[in-house]
C-alpha cells in the first residue's frame, strides 16, 4: 500500500504538478496564437516574442517596485507588476497592428504574407528585448519559494517520497484558471465576445450584420496582449526569464494550438495540457516507479526513460505530426483552409 | 537604363562596398565577408526555389543547413578505430533496426487499409516495438562509444574522404529530411509547413547536440580537413614569398588572403552552377508549370497537375541546395559546432535575404544574400560607432551609456526586422523584382 502511495507521490511530484503548471503556460500561449488565428487569420510567429516582451515589461516594473520597497508578502512581487506589464503589452500589440498589420488587412493579403510580416515583427521585437534587458537570464521571483516542501510532505504523510509545490506553480495554475474563466465568460456571455465569435466563424456574414471589423480586431489584440503578458510572466516566474527561450516555445505552443484545433479556444487549452503532459510522461525516468511497483528481484537497472529530457521539444513535434497525419483539423475540429 | 544595366549596377555597388571594407578595414576582413556572402547567396537561392518558385514557407532552413554540416563531419573526419571496434557495428545494427521498424510500420499501415480507423493500433504496436528494439540494440553501443576518451574522441568519426564530397552528401541528407517533412505537411494548410519545418529544424539541432557518438555534441568536431592548402604550408613556398614582396604585404597576410581567395573560387563555382541550373529550370516548361501552380493552385490542378507532388519536388530540391550551403559553411569554418545554430541567424536571416533581394528572381536572391550578410556583419561596428556618437554627450561613467554601448550589438536584429518590414510594405517585390514572363 505504501508502495502505491509512494508511486503516486513520485508521479505527482514529477509529472502532475509540473505538468499542470507547464500546461497552463502553454495553454495561455496557445490561446493567444489561436485568438490571432481566429480573428486575423494568420499564424503569428511573433507571439513568442510578444510573450517575452510582456515578461520583460513585468520584470522591469517588478524591479522598480522592489526598489521602492514594495512587496506582495508571500506572493511574488511580479504579480503586482503584472497588470502594468499587461497594459504595456496591449499597447505594443495595438501599436504593431496600427503600424504594420493594418495595411495588410486593407490589402486583403494572403495568410502567408502575414506570416512573413510577423517574422519581421519577431525579429524587431527580439532585438528590442535584447537591447533593453540584455540576452542573459533574469531571475525575478521573490516571496516564499514553496507552498509545500518535500520535507514537510514527508513528515505529514510518513512516505519516503516527497511532493513539492512551488509558489510559482500554484500561482501559475490559479492565474491561468482566472484568466481562462474571464476569457470564456467574455466570449460566451458578452455582446462583444459573441460578435467576435461570429466574426471568427464567418467574416462576411458578421460584416453584413453590422459588426465593426476594426473593433473586433482591436479587442482581439487586447486579449492577445493580455494572454501573452500573463503567459510570458508565468513562464519566467516558474523557470527563469531568458530572451532566447521564447523562440523555442513557439513550437510547443503552435503544436498545442494545432492539436486542439486552430482557432478554437477550448482546443488550445486541451492542446496545451496534452503537449505538456506528453512531454513529461515521455521524458520521465520510470526507474523508481518500477522499483516500487515490481518485486525487488525485477527492479530495473537503467533509467527506464523513453526519451532523454533533451528531446522534450521532439515530443511536441511528434504529437503535431501524428495529429497532422490522423486528424489535421485537431481534436476539437478547428478551421482548415 | 535597361533592366540588365540596373541589375548589374546593383551588383557592382555591392562589390564596391566589399572592396570598400577591404580598403578601410583590411582585405582579410573583406574576403571573410565575401566568402560568407557567397554561402548566404546559395542558401537564399535554396529558399528562393521553395518560396519564389512555389510559394512554400520553409521555417527550418537552420535544420537543413545543420544536416549539411553533419555530412561534412561524417564524410571528412578520420574514423576512430577504438570506438569502431567497441561499438561501431552495434550502432550501425541499431540504426538498421530503426530503419527496418519504419519500413515495417509503413508496410503495416499500407496493408491494413481495410481496418479503417482500427489500423492506428497495429501500426502503433509495430512502431513502439520497433523503437524498443532499436533502443535495446543501440543504447549499450552508444554508451561504450561515448565512454572512449570523451575528451578527445568519444565518437565514431567519419570516412576520411575529401570534404568536397560532403557538399553533395549534405544536399542529399537535407533532401531526405525535406522529403519526410514534406510528405507530412504538404497538401495541408499552407502554414502547417512553416510550423512543421520550424519543428524539424529544432529537433535536428537537438539531435546534433545530444548524439555525441555521431557528432561529439556540444564538444564540437574541430580540425576538419580542408579542400585548400594550409597557410603554414603556403608560407614555406618561394613563390608566395616573392608575391608578398611584390604586393608589399606580410607573408602571413598574403597566405591567408590566398587561402580565402581559393575558398571564394570554390564557392563561386558552386554558386554559378546552381544559379545556372535554377535559371534554366525557371525558364523551362517545368518552371512555367511551377509558377502556374504558385499563382493559382486550383487552376493548375484542374489542368491535371499534381500540386502536392510538385510542391514536394520543389521543396526537396530547395532543401538540397540549403544542405549543400550548410556543408560549405562547415567546410569554411573547419569545425562543426551544433550550438552555433540559431534560428534567427540561420532561418530568418535567410528569409530577409530572399525578400529583400526579390522573391522569385534568382539574381535577386543572390544579391539579397550579399547585401543582407554584408549589413549583418557591418551593422555591429556601425551600430557601435553610432551609439558612441549618440551617447558622447553623456557622462563617461553614466550607467545608461554603458548599457547602451554594451547592448548596441543587438541593434542588428532590430535593423533586420525593420528592413524586412519596410521592404514588405514599400517594395514587396524586392531589389530585383521577378521578371514578368
Amino acid at each position: 500500500m505504501t508502495d502505491i502511495l509512494n508511486t503516486l507521490a513520485l508521479i505527482g511530484n514529477f509529472i502532475i504538478v509540473p505538468g499542470l503548471a507547464y500546461g497552463s503556460q502553454l495553454a495561455l500561449g496557445a490561446l493567444g496564437i489561436t485568438m490571432v488565428y481566429g480573428i486575423l487569420r494568420f499564424s503569428n510567429f511573433a507571439h513568442g516574442e510578444t510573450m517575452s516582451f510582456g515578461a520583460m515589461a513585468t520584470i522591469l516594473i517588478t524591479w522598480a517596485l522592489q526598489a521602492q520597497g514594495v512587496s506582495f508578502g508571500v506572493l511574488p512581487t511580479a504579480l503586482l507588476a503584472l497588470p502594468f506589464g499587461i497594459l504595456i503589452t496591449i499597447a505594443l500589440c495595438l501599436f504593431t497592428d496600427r503600424l504594420v498589420y493594418r495595411y495588410y488587412r486593407s490589402q486583403r493579403a494572403e495568410p502567408v504574407t502575414y506570416l512573413i510580416v510577423s517574422v519581421g515583427v519577431m525579429f524587431f521585437l527580439g532585438g528590442l528585448i535584447r537591447f533593453i534587458i540584455g540576452p542573459n537570464d533574469q531571475i525575478f521571483s521573490d516571496g516564499t519559494r514553496f507552498i509545500m516542501k518535500v520535507q514537510a510532505f514527508k513528515e505529514m504523510t510518513g512516505l519516503s517520497e516527497g511532493l513539492a509545490i512551488k509558489t510559482s506553480q500554484g500561482v501559475t495554475i490559479i492565474t491561468a484558471i482566472v484568466i481562462v474563466t474571464l476569457l470564456f465568460w467574455f466570449l460566451n456571455r458578452t455582446r462583444t465576445g459573441k460578435s467576435m465569435r461570429a466574426y471568427s466563424d464567418n467574416e462576411d456574414l458578421a460584416l453584413l450584420s453590422g459588426i465593426n471589423p476594426e473593433r473586433v480586431v482591436m479587442i482581439a489584440w487586447i486579449i492577445t496582449g493580455t494572454l501573452a503578458a500573463v503567459a510570458g510572466t508565468l513562464y519566467g516566474l516558474d523557470k527563469s526569464y531568458k530572451p532566447f527561450i521564447f523562440l523555442q516555445l513557439l513550437l510547443p505552443m503552435f503544436a498545442s494550438a494545432i492539436v486542439g484545433g486552430v482557432g478554437n479556444p477550448l482546443g488550445a487549452i486541451a492542446g496545451g495540457f496534452v503537449i505538456a503532459f506528453s512531454e513529461l510522461i515521455v521524458t520521465f525516468a520510470y526507474k523508481k516507479v518500477l522499483a516500487y511497483l515490481l518485486p525487488l528481484s525485477m527492479a530495473p537497472e537503467g533509467l527506464m526513460q523513453l526519451l532523454s529530457t533533451d528531446y522534450k521539444f521532439a515530443v511536441s513535434f511528434l504529437i503535431l505530426v501524428i495529429v497532422l497525419l490522423v486528424k489535421p483539423t485537431g481534436i476539437f475540429s478547428g478551421k482548415t483552409l | 537604363m535597361s533592366r540588365t544595366q540596373k541589375n548589374s549596377l546593383l551588383f557592382l555597388i555591392m562589390l564596391a562596398m566589399v572592396a570598400g571594407v577591404g580598403i578601410v578595414q583590411s582585405w582579410n576582413v573583406a574576403l571573410t565577408i565575401f566568402n560568407l556572402c557567397l554561402i548566404s547567396a546559395i542558401m537564399s537561392l535554396g529558399v528562393n526555389i521553395q518560396w519564389g518558385y512555389a510559394g512554400l514557407f520553409n521555417a527550418g532552413v537552420m535544420g537543413f543547413a545543420a544536416l549539411g554540416g553533419l555530412a561534412a563531419i561524417i564524410i571528412s573526419s578520420s574514423p576512430v578505430a577504438a570506438t569502431w571496434e567497441a561499438g561501431g557495428m552495434r550502432a550501425i545494427l541499431g540504426l538498421l533496426a530503426g530503419l527496418f521498424a519504419i519500413v515495417i510500420g509503413i508496410f503495416t499501415w499500407k496493408k491494413t487499409v481495410t481496418l479503417e480507423k482500427k489500423r492506428y493500433w497495429p501500426t502503433m504496436v509495430v512502431a513502439v516495438a520497433g523503437y524498443t528494439l532499436m533502443r535495446l540494440i543501440i543504447d549499450p553501443a552508444i554508451s561504450t562509444i561515448e565512454a572512449i576518451e570523451p575528451a578527445k574522441t568519444g565518437y565514431l568519426g567519419g570516412f576520411n574522404q575529401p570534404i568536397l564530397l560532403s557538399w553533395l552528401v549534405g544536399g542529399i541528407f537535407a533532401a531526405a529530411a525535406a522529403w519526410v517533412v514534406g510528405k507530412i505537411a504538404l497538401g495541408l494548410r499552407s502554414d502547417y509547413l512553416a510550423i512543421a519545418t520550424l519543428g524539424i529544424s529544432e529537433i535536428i539541432i537537438y539531435f546534433l547536440k545530444n548524439e555525441d557518438w555521431l557528432t561529439r555534441g556540444v564538444k564540437n568536431v574541430t580540425g576538419l580537413p580542408r579542400p585548400v592548402p594550409y597557410e603554414i604550408a603556403l608560407q614555406q613556398t618561394a613563390w608566395l614569398q616573392s608575391w608578398s614582396d611584390n604586393f608589399g604585404l606580410s607573408i602571413i597576410e598574403t597566405s591567408s588572403i590566398l587561402v580565402k581567395l581559393s575558398y571564394a573560387g570554390l564557392f563561386a563555382t558552386v554558386l554559378v552552377i546552381i544559379l545556372w541550373l535554377s535559371e534554366t529550370a525557371l525558364r523551362s516548361p517545368w518552371g512555367r508549370m511551377m509558377r502556374a501552380i504558385r499563382d493559382n493552385e486550383v487552376a493548375a490542378s484542374a489542368m491535371g497537375k499534381n500540386v502536392t507532388w510538385r510542391h514536394l519536388q520543389v521543396f526537396v530540391l530547395g532543401s538540397a541546395v540549403i544542405g549543400m550551403a550548410g556543408a560549405m559553411l562547415t567546410t569554411l569554418d573547419g569545425q562543426f559546432t551544433p550550438s552555433s545554430y540559431q534560428p534567427l541567424r540561420f532561418t530568418f536571416l535567410i528569409w530577409v535575404m530572399v525578400i529583400v533581394g526579390g522573391s522569385g528572381n534568382n539574381f535577386g536572391a543572390v544579391l539579397g544574400g550579399f547585401v543582407i550578410w554584408f549589413f549583418w556583419i557591418e551593422a555591429e561596428p556601425i551600430g557601435l560607432q553610432l551609439m558612441d556618437l549618440i551617447t558622447s554627450g553623456m557622462d563617461e561613467s553614466s550607467p545608461l551609456r554603458a548599457h547602451l554601448l554594451e547592448n548596441a550589438a543587438h541593434m542588428r536584429l532590430m535593423t533586420m526586422g525593420l528592413i524586412l518590414l519596410l521592404v514588405l510594405r514599400f517594395a514587396p517585390r524586392g531589389l530585383i523584382p521577378e521578371k514578368k514572363r
